[in-house]
């Protein structure tokens, strides 16, 4: 049976599988975070996804794994690489994940008529390990240029360029180059003209006032009328997959902030979530209320920045700086508390770094209890503004079925009516000792998406509250052998504790092998990490699933035969970061 | 006036008027900075005012290019057209019984071509600069301008029924009893409107829209040029202020204690105070709304206007 452990939904989807395809085609892996994990043969992954949609109708994430240097995988089927499908089911929250065996050459049929997200992913997949999706309308890099020379998740290819040649640009290379940046519209699925109109292609990116960040978007234009939007990313692209296989466990978190970095130690808690599960580490209370506060802190501090921004790319001037007065004041609690302000890397493996600091309940309790009244004075400035909402109401309409198959998740689900929140439906690092409401609303409109955020804003600064009343005495860090750095007062005991000291602060910890993500609920949607460990100190694989990129790869549905500024419009409302997207 | 007297004010109105535009610009800045609880400049001199001069100096030091896929002529042209016709507006404009350095019966006629005239401005500059941008910035200036250009005609058309006159001094005269803005208040509406359109500031700046079309028609100006594109747009607010105080506020009139010049700055002052803060609080309306608004709702309302004072001075005549 394939569906110990999970959902009734889940486990029906899971029995129906099971019955028509017969259990021994699927190998199951056993996942330390209880994901039932099932290994299926290329051949039968379109019939297995088509069957499995109606019970898990979101595709989460879809993924390569180069499997060829990994030592500790028993059972698993033989595979040079491996695509991961990672499933969900919200209503009741359900997770399956399906992996494909690949051998070199690598293909794998593209599933982009089932979901139609997959485009983006198969892409990536494409981009980063070389494996060719066979039916794939248009399998080209995404994230690295069009020039660039193999497949950069490949366990061969270099990771720092001191590992390469120097690089040298000759005449030829440059003409080379300069060709590849050339635009055709043709390869970007454009037409030039119909019969009766010659289109206008507009680049509207990567230096942009409103794309917020660097973010490209071509259009294709009938005077100010949007024909087709299509999104060209990678500009961001640092990396920061393959910088998780070269830092150790605990050295990477720095790198997790600067991913949605409006989100700061949020990043960390996606990130050592999982590293916690891998370790069978369980965090001690006060750690987890801690974490929590600050989290959300940031979810706050990520909603006033898109709350600004929002009322500024729809041409209103002064919202923006109350709202960045206000962050400002947030993060000087932040820096009290943690020392950084956008970037605190301040979470550790098995708790946060140090204990908060005195008088931290006072600045805590001044702004949640100023928050407020500032909130209803920009209700009235920026939302019952009626030309704000001329320019937002009914715009870049979205329906619940379309998020779900976009793989949309976060405030924008929510702004489309599907009442799903993970800190509520599979509560998470303490979650479930907390009450607050999910903001749901129905329009699925740029308008509802802004109001999901506020509402949010809102019981946030509740949720901040519960943890400023019942925040738990005891130790801030886990007592368990992998918490980094290991207490410093059971250092200098004994030979063994020195030694257990000196190594996984020098070497860093060792985490047991395994595979595991613990998605969470994060500023802009789910972010997960998903981690795969060979028993190192390093990670085998770093996969970072994060909302903006789900986000971003809807834009030309929403946009298409709206005006340029309907489509700032909805750029502001959908609320991305372009490191959360390009990672 | 001798002829000489006429000069020497000409010199007077030109150096006040571009000197009070340039301190606009700071002013602006600082008040903006006020409302939004931030500083603005406030580094340069008292209270940074000799931020005026920094950004001058900046401004004409900088390198005067031209991009080499734009119209040469043309794009060179564009910005001082807007100056110019600015400039040339403020000559019939009454700032006391006799300030004023033409007083013709088609004062209010000269005004309005004028504005119309600054529109070319805008709009070839952004054909002449060959950017995709811009040229979505010009269009949408031409679009947006000629349509409030009718609205803002036929708004004034009320007042120069009631004062019987296009000549300026008449019409501020003519509001010796009650001010325009009273009667007129649906022509003022209008006016105020068409008025923002006029001058493309926010919230009616499509042309420029920095969200949309990251500086629409100037997008590839720099230096001078640049500058006398916003020279030209507070130019503009500051003549439109001074319209909107001479047609509807009763221009230089005010109580004795005060001498007529100062009733004016005074009026004017306010108004362009009003402006900032419009500025500073209210969104942009899609270009397409700001259409629709105009001949939707405008347009029914200055004819409605312009029929009632009509039939209104007819039977007051009797």
């Amino acid at each position: 049976m394939l569906g110990a452990g999970m959902t009734d939904s889940a486990g029906t989807a899971e029995g129906a599988a099971d019955a028509r395809f017969g259990a021994d085609r699927f190998v199951p892996q056993d996942c330390p975070d209880g994901t039932p994990t099932y290994w299926v043969e290329a051949g039968e992954l379109r019939k297995v996804l088509r069957e499995l949609k109606p019970d898990f109708p979101m595709l989460y994430d879809l993924f390569g794994i180069d499997e060829r240097l990994r030592e500790k995988r028993d059972g698993q089927p033989p595979a040079d690489f491996s695509v991961v499908y990672h499933l969900l089911s919200l209503t009741p929250f359900g997770q399956l994940r399906i992996k494909v065996p690949v051998i070199e050459p690598a293909e794998v049929p593209s599933v982009v008529d089932i979901w139609p997200n997959a485009n983006w992913y198969e892409r990536e997949a494409w981009d980063m390990f070389g494996i060719r999706f066979s039916g794939h309308p248009n399998l080209r890099r995404i994230l690295l240029p069009p020039t660039w020379e193999g497949h950069a998740l490949r366990k061969e290819h270099p990771a720092r360029a001191t590992e390469m040649e120097p690089f040298s640009l000759d005449a030829d290379r440059q003409d080379m180059e300069q060709d590849a940046l050339l635009f055709r519209p043709e390869e970007w699925g454009m037409e030039r003209a119909t019969e009766d109109t010659e289109f206008m292609f507009l680049n509207l990116g990567p230096n942009h006032p409103s794309v917020h960040g660097v973010f490209r978007i071509a259009l294709q234009l009938d005077g100010e009328v949007v024909i087709d939007a299509v999104p060209d990313i990678g500009y961001h692209h640092r990396g920061a997959e393959k910088m998780g296989e070269r830092q150790t466990w605990h050295s990477y978190i720095p790198y997790t902030d600067r991913i949605d970095y409006l989100g700061g130690v949020m990043n960390n808690l996606a990130y050592l979530q999982t590293v916690e599960t891998l370790a069978g580490i369980s965090v001690p209370p006060r750690a987890q209320v801690i974490r929590i506060m600050l989290a959300e802190l940031f979810r706050v501090s990520s909603h006033l920045v898109f709350y600004g921004t929002f009322a500024q790319d729809v041409g209103q001037m002064s919202p923006v700086f109350y709202m960045f007065a206000d962050r400002e004041r947030l993060f000087g609690i932040v820096e009290a508390i943690t020392g950084g302000r956008m970037h605190p890397a301040w979470f550790r493996v098995g708790g946060v770094a140090q204990d908060l600091p005195e008088g931290w309940d006072t600045m805590v309790r001044e702004f949640i209890d100023a928050m407020p009244a500032r909130l209803d004075h920009y209700e009235k400035m920026a939302m019952q503004n009626s030309i704000l909402q001329q320019r937002t109401v009914g715009i870049g309409r979205c329906t619940q079925a379309e998020a779900i198959d976009w793989g949309i998740t976060g405030p924008n689900l929510r702004a489309t009516g599907v009442d799903f929140d993970l800190r509520r439906d599979r509560p998470y690092g303490g979650y479930e000792q907390f009450e607050f409401e999910v903001p749901v609303f129905h329009n699925g409109d740029c308008y509802d998406r802004a109001r999901v955020r506020i509402e949010e804003i809102r019981q946030s600064l509740g949720i901040i509250r519960q943890c400023l009343d019942n925040m738990p005495e005891g130790p801030f860090k886990s007592e368990h052998k992998l918490t980094t750095p290991p207490p410093r007062e059971r250092m200098l005991e004994d030979i063994e504790t020195l030694i257990h000291h000196f190594l996984n602060v020098s070497w860093g910890p060792v985490i047991p092998a395994g595979e595991a993500c613990v998605p969470i609920e994060a500023t802009k949607g789910i972010n997960g990490y998903h981690l795969v460990s060979d028993g190192g100190t390093t990670s085998y694989r770093t996969r970072i699933r994060t909302p903006s990129f789900a986000l971003l790869q809807q834009i030309p549905l929403l946009s298409r035969g709206l005006m340029i500024p309907d489509l700032i419009a909805i750029i502001a409302s959908i609320d991305f970061v372009m490191a959360d997207v390009d990672r | 006036m001798s002829e000489m007297s006429t000069l020497l004010y000409g010199l007077v109105l030109l150096a006040g008027a571009v000197g009070l535009a340039a301190g606009l610009t700071w002013f602006e800045r600082r008040l903006l900075g006020i409302w939004q609880d931030r500083y603005g400049p406030n580094r340069l001199g008292p209270l940074g005012a000799l931020q005026v001069l920094a950004d001058m100096l900046k401004l004409l030091t900088k390198d005067d290019w031209v991009p080499p896929f734009a119209d040469r002529v043309v794009f060179v042209f564009a910005p001082t057209a807007i100056v110019i016709a600015m400039l040339l507006g403020f000559a019939v404009v009454p700032m006391s019984p006799d300030m004023h350095l033409l007083d013709v019966n088609i004062g209010l006629l000269f005004f309005l071509g004028m504005t119309s005239l600054a529109v070319y401005s805008v709009l070839l500059g952004g054909l002449a600069s060959n950017n995709k941008y811009a040229l979505l910035g010009g269009l949408r200036s031409a679009a947006q301008m000629i349509s409030y250009e009718v609205f803002m005609g036929l708004s004034l058309m009320g007042v120069v029924m009631l004062s019987g006159s296009f000549s300026l001094q008449a019409i501020v005269r003519a509001q010796e009893d009650m001010w325009f803005c009273v009667h007129q208040f649906l022509g003022l509406y209008v006016f105020l409107i068409a008025g923002i359109a006029e001058s493309h500031r926010l919230p009616f700046d499509l042309p420029e829209a920095e969200h949309e079309l990251t500086a629409g028609f100037h997008t590839e100006y720099g230096g001078m040029k640049f500058a006398m594109f916003m020279l030209g747009e507070y130019l503009g607010l500051i003549l439109i202020s001074c319209m909107m105080t001479t047609l509807f506020f009763g221009g230089w009139l005010g109580p004795g204690f005060l001498p007529p010049l100062v009733w004016f700055v005074l009026k004017t002052g306010l108004i362009i105070l009003f402006f900032i803060l419009l500025r500073a609080a209210i969104p942009r309306p899609r270009y397409d709304q700001l259409m629709s608004l105009g001949w939707k709702v405008m347009l029914p309302l200055t004819l409605v206007n312009l029929a009632a004072t009509g039939a209104i001075a007819l039977w007051m005549e009797g």
